[in-house]
């Protein structure tokens, strides 16, 4: 019964998709329309090949839903490598420009890349990071199966599917401009239907759990899913110009429209790439370290303290604009008092290896894992002083933004996913351990030795371009034109260049090892708890 | 009094004496006594039930059940 609905309504979803792609008022919306229609037109066939077969229940209650996870570890993977490819080419633009290459003018020049990387890194390799990590913890620590059976599909699916309507909308020229929530109109309704699926998925599976306790991973993962929903809503409260189009226009105007802007852009740092990733923090580096969390009592004040600071600290990115003063003052002293409950977090992930520091040198996950909480420590630490009004006065609009914004990306969120990858593959493949455990070496000094480049580079031109601006000589003229800090910038923009070449390298390295722990590594039959021995 | 002023009023006072007093007891409810006892058992979650799910009961499971 319930198939012939579904191909009522995969029957419309065509038909509509079909006249928008003749009616369409511009390249984007075109080619989401042939895209979407010829996607539902092959679920049509599908379904309609599987309808009045005989049903066949198995009942898999008694075994995790981990095949879900394992696209979502394949994805995070191909998405990452994507994303990494995107950022090292437009890091050689800014230093080449003729890369900007005539021919590709309009579709591959900085302006279309730039969203398109940025998105692929935060949505793409991120997101799909959070969401298969998050079914997997869930599981483990509810004791029980996913809710709601195939729906963890739909959220996968229909997931990459707001991928690739955003990518290929960014680079036909379907943007609203907003920074972190480029994606238009009906890319932004479709991540909202997703994203209720993902919120019902997790909270069924939450309800249902048959620990008495709901474990503090669940609490960061929770907060992750449901301040992201808020934040889309009101950053995407858009009309569009017509049904027929991607154009759409934002109800919030001036003043208001930034700083609900930048309510959503640091909130989407604070939840989505801080708040899900302490989640992964708080399940990986126990199970890898064989230890419980050093303490439980620091996790959960730590939590709350994060929520209930993290919501305010947005004005800081409007310092010295139309904003009223005693909103920024306001971002300010909570991004300062932010610090504590990022350093209280990262104490509380270190100080687990109390008693096993000794994994550090045998075992290169644990590595990973403890480094990228010494990026976020690090990142935790400039972000505070960097939303100080004085300091941003120097810093705002250079490139000491752009060098903390990676340290914190690359270091911390990118390390402790590869950190999860290791741990994970071996577990959901059932391998013994990992392919080689040198790879893991080798990817660990490649990614680190690329972001310490990438950092320092942008420190330097970062601080050396705000200087510049700001110098006037004895009449009080400015000494520089913008295009003298560009010229002067070259060097620094291929430092930077060079690591994230040396980022993608290590990333390439992870993947032929994930790989082959699939195809040569041992397999496991009995259990598949212990995912790598520490040798 | 305008919606504005009285909003801003409202938040910078009530509304903060709120947040702050919840916030206060959350540390205080973390540190009640037999507490760290408790968390002892929520911290070992991750290193139970690795491999499936809890065995499926007619009746709700109560937390020593899902110990095993």
């Amino acid at each position: 019964m319930s198939n012939y609905i579904k191909l009522i309504v995969l029957g419309l979803v065509v038909v509509f998709a079909a006249i928008g792609s003749n009616y369409a008022r511009d390249l984007a919306y075109q080619v989401h329309a042939i895209l979407v229609m010829l996607i539902a037109g092959g679920l049509f066939i599908w379904t309609l090949r599987n309808t009045d077969e005989p049903d066949i229940l198995v009942d898999r209650s008694a075994e995790y839903m981990d095949d879900v996870i394992r696209y979502g570890v394949i994805a995070t993977a191909f998405w990452g490598v994507v994303g990494f490819l995107a950022g090292t080419f437009i890091a050689f633009q800014l230093a080449f420009p003729a890369l900007n290459f005539e021919w590709a003018q309009g579709y591959a020049n900085f302006g279309r890349l730039r969203p398109l990387h940025t998105s692929a890194v935060i949505f793409a390799f991120g997101g799909n990071a959070l969401i298969a990590t998050s079914f997997y913890v869930v599981q483990r620590t509810s004791a029980a199966r996913l809710w709601g059976g195939n729906l963890a599909w739909f959220v996968f699916w229909g997931y990459q599917l707001f991928i690739v309507l955003a990518a290929t909308g960014y680079l036909l020229g379907g943007t609203q401009s907003k920074e972190y929530a480029e994606p238009e109109w009906y890319v932004d309704l479709w991540l909202t239907v997703v994203w209720v699926a993902y919120l019902a998925v997790y909270l069924g599976t939450i309800i249902k759990r048959k620990e008495p306790h709901i474990y503090v991973a669940n609490w960061f993962y929770l907060a992750f899913i449901v301040t992201v929903a808020m934040l889309h809503l009101v950053n995407n409260m858009t009309i569009p110009v017509s049904i027929w189009g991607s154009k759409s226009v934002i109800v919030w105007s001036g003043v208001q429209d930034a700083m609900i802007q930048w309510w959503y852009g640091h909130n989407a740092v604070g939840f989505f790439l801080t708040a899900g990733f302490l989640g992964m923090m708080y399940y990986f580096i126990p199970k890898q370290a064989e230890r419980p969390v050093f303490s439980y009592k620091l996790s959960i004040i730590h939590f709350w303290a994060l929520i209930f600071l993290y919501i305010w600290a947005g004005p800081h990115h409007l310092h010295y604009t139309a904003l009223p003063d005693w909103a920024s003052t306001l971002g300010m002293v909570f991004s300062v008092v932010l610090w504590m409950p990022s350093w209280g977090g990262m104490i509380n992930g270190l100080m687990t290896l109390s008693g096993a520091w000794d994994k550090l040198r045998t075992d290169p996950v644990i590595r990973m894992m403890v480094i990228s909480v010494g990026f976020y420590g690090m990142s935790t630490f400039e972000g505070p002083m960097m939303s100080i009004r004085a300091v941003n006065s120097l810093s705002h609009y250079t490139d000491w933004t752009i060098g903390h914004v990676h340290s914190g990306a690359l270091g911390w969120n990118g390390m402790i996913t590869f950190g999860a990858l290791y741990f994970l593959v071996p577990v959901l493949w059932k391998r013994e351990r990992l392919y080689s455990l040198q790879m893991v070496s080798w990817h660990f000094w490649l990614a680190t030795i690329g972001i310490v480049l990438y950092a320092a580079s942008m420190w330097v031109t970062g601080i050396m371009e705000g200087l510049m601006w700001r110098e006037v000589d004895a009449n009080g003229f400015l000494v520089n034109s913008f295009a003298d800090t560009v010229a002067a910038k070259f060097p620094m923009y291929v430092v930077r260049a060079l690591g994230g070449v040396l980022f993608v390298a290590g990333a390439l390295i992870m993947c032929y090892n994930l790989w082959m722990t699939v195809r040569k590594a041992p397999a496991k039959e009995a259990s598949l708890t212990v995912a790598v021995p520490a040798e | 009094m305008e919606e504005y002023t009285l909003l801003r009023q409202f938040a910078d006072s009530w509304m903060l004496l709120v947040l702050f007093a919840f916030f206060v007891g959350i540390v205080i409810w973390v540190f009640r006594p037999g507490a760290s006892k408790e968390y002892k058992d929520t911290a070992n979650i991750p290193f139970r039930h690795a491999d499936a799910p809890a065995p499926q009961q007619d009746k709700p499971a109560t937390s020593k059940e899902a110990r095993q």
